[in-house]
């Protein structure tokens, strides 16, 4: 798999959840991917980087442009936070849990506009979400 | 943090949204309205999004918190020009837009608003 | 074996270009046959020599050339690749025997390099015909997929065939756009002509429906028919307040009037 970096920058304040959806909507344009999609995962980033403010108490952002089985190519976002993890992954995964004051669509929500999607923490150390989107 | 210009149109306010909008210009909006629609009296409110290329859950949530609170203050509420691909991203995340009420552009918002102010 | 192309070169591209004008069966001149081949010739001399040279890149490209001009005069690719072969008889008649097991294993590492080359040519086929293949399904898709207006404001969307995901898809898409693009309030979406829908397809259509009335249109499915009604009914699929109609006039004359249009026959205007 190789993999081309097409930007990175850091989430902590809120214009930065305006330029995530920038940064990515820019790399999803010159992907190559179709209006709906460059859409979909642009509203992704847009939720996953107010996650990681809100709820992360800030981190970063990493793109990368990655090329999967048979070929095809994709984008890969990486959002990162060092803030206090989420306890049970199962639930945070759970369709219209929320923690709090969400609308409860959550990450369930942000899940199906991807296609796919990893979540990794630890109570204490941090959270890492990263979604991958082919184009199609 | 930009402001976003509340405009009457005689019973009611146009808000055409052409910028893209951070969460505080978001709270500042759902403030602004409701101040303008006490002053003004207005019957309701359009928002344009024509020019919008993502609504993610905290602006689509904004839609509904004024439809309810304009609601209250005896305003209709009706959200113009989606794009399609906007509308293709809410309903795969699952966002209803619950009380809020649509229309394909400006002209057919202001009709919907004659129409639903005529029935009462 | 580059030396023995180079010093016996007359006559082993000779009985090369015999032997396959010979397979063309009058497909083509002997005249174009020597020329294509007189080439190629120089091309396999080059990359011999010269093994990690551009040569070999440009062999590769002429190979690709004849592999497609041959396929558009009606040749199958065994026969491509069985004339590229021939050059490995051509050269073994013009072998005189005496250089002992050296030429013998050279002879066998040349016969594996022509293979490999022959081979290309079938490859190059066979990506030709992929993508003619891509390029008809997307004709297909494009073709399968119209969506006409029916009235002022009111979009019709005849289905016909099988629906898959990537199809259903595609035609909701340019229906929203048309939606949006015309200022249509309704959409009738007629599905008299498709035999059957599996969930994801009942999904994607859910979902059109959905995203219409976010845009402030309203869609109007015509000609479920019952198997359809059983799957979506037995899939537990949530088709909630949608507007269904057993007929396409059914669903044009709810339009219409949801439009504030009346129809009227002659007789009472």
């Amino acid at each position: 798999m190789t993999i081309e970096p097409a930007g990175e920058m850091p989430i902590s304040g809120n214009d930065d959840v305006v330029r995530v959806r920038q940064l990515v909507r820019t790399a999803a344009a010159s992907a190559g991917f179709s209006l709906v999609d460059q859409t979909k995962i642009v509203t992704a980033a847009s939720e996953l980087a107010r996650n990681t403010l809100v709820h992360g108490g800030g981190g970063s952002v990493g793109i990368d442009q990655t090329v999967g089985d048979r070929g095809k190519h994709g984008l890969r976002i990486v959002f990162t936070d060092r803030g206090p993890g989420i306890p049970d992954l199962e639930q945070a995964l759970v369709e219209g849990w929320s923690s709090g004051n969400g609308l409860g669509l959550g990450l369930s929500g942000t899940r199906r506009l991807v296609d796919e999607f990893s979540l990794e923490s630890e109570p204490g150390e941090g959270t890492t979400v990263t979604v991958v989107k082919w184009i199609r | 943090m930009q402001q976003i210009p509340i405009l009457k149109i005689g019973r009611f306010l146009l808000v055409s949204i052409q910028i893209d909008l951070q969460d505080q210009t978001v709270v500042a909006l759902q403030e602004d309205l409701a101040d303008s629609i006490v002053k003004t009296g207005a019957r309701g409110v359009i928002i344009d999004i024509s020019a919008v290329d993502i609504v993610d859950s905290y602006i689509g949530r904004m839609f509904s918190t004024i439809a309810a609170m304009s609601r209250l203050m005896d305003a209709e509420t009706v959200v113009v020009g989606m794009r399609p691909a906007v509308a293709i991203t809410l309903v795969e995340l699952g966002l209803s837009l619950d009380g809020v009420r649509t229309a394909l552009d400006l002209e057919q918002g202001m009709r919907l608003l004659e129409s639903s102010l005529g029935d009462r | 074996m580059s030396h023995l192309l180079r010093s016996r070169r007359d006559a082993v591209l000779g009985r090369w270009v015999e032997l396959v004008t010979e397979g063309t069966r009058g497909r083509m001149t002997e005249g174009e046959v020597r020329s294509e081949l007189t080439e190629l010739y120089g091309l396999v001399e080059g990359a011999l020599t010269d093994p990690g040279g551009t040569t070999a890149g440009e062999l590769r490209a002429a190979l690709a050339d004849i592999s497609r001009s041959r396929a558009r005069q009606g040749f199958s690719p065994t026969e491509t690749a069985v004339a590229v072969f021939a050059l490995k008889r051509a050269v073994h008649e013009n072998l005189d025997g005496t250089g002992g097991d050296a030429a013998y294993a050279d002879f066998i590492d040349f016969s594996a390099y022509i293979d490999e080359l022959g081979l290309a040519t079938f490859e190059t086929y066979a990506n030709a015909r992929e993508q003619v293949i891509a390029d008809q399904a997307e004709q297909l898709l494009e073709l399968s997929t119209p969506v006409v207006k029916l009235w002022d404001g009111i979009l019709g969307v005849p289905l016909v065939g099988t629906l898959d995901s990537a199809r259903t898809q595609v035609v909701m898409e340019t229906m929203l756009q048309l939606l949006a693009d015309t200022g249509s309030r309704y959409a009738v979406i007629d599905i008299t002509g498709v035999p059957a829908v599996d969930t994801e397809v009942a999904q994607h259509l859910l979902k059109t429906v959905m995203a219409a009335r976010l845009m402030g249109a309203e869609c109007v499915i015509s000609g479920i028919r019952p198997q359809i009604a059983h799957t979506i009914a037995a899939l537990g699929i949530e088709f909630g307040d949608i507007v269904t109609k057993s007929s396409l006039a059914d669903a044009l004359a709810y339009a219409m009037r949801g439009s504030g249009l009346r129809v009227l026959s002659g007789t009472d205007a």
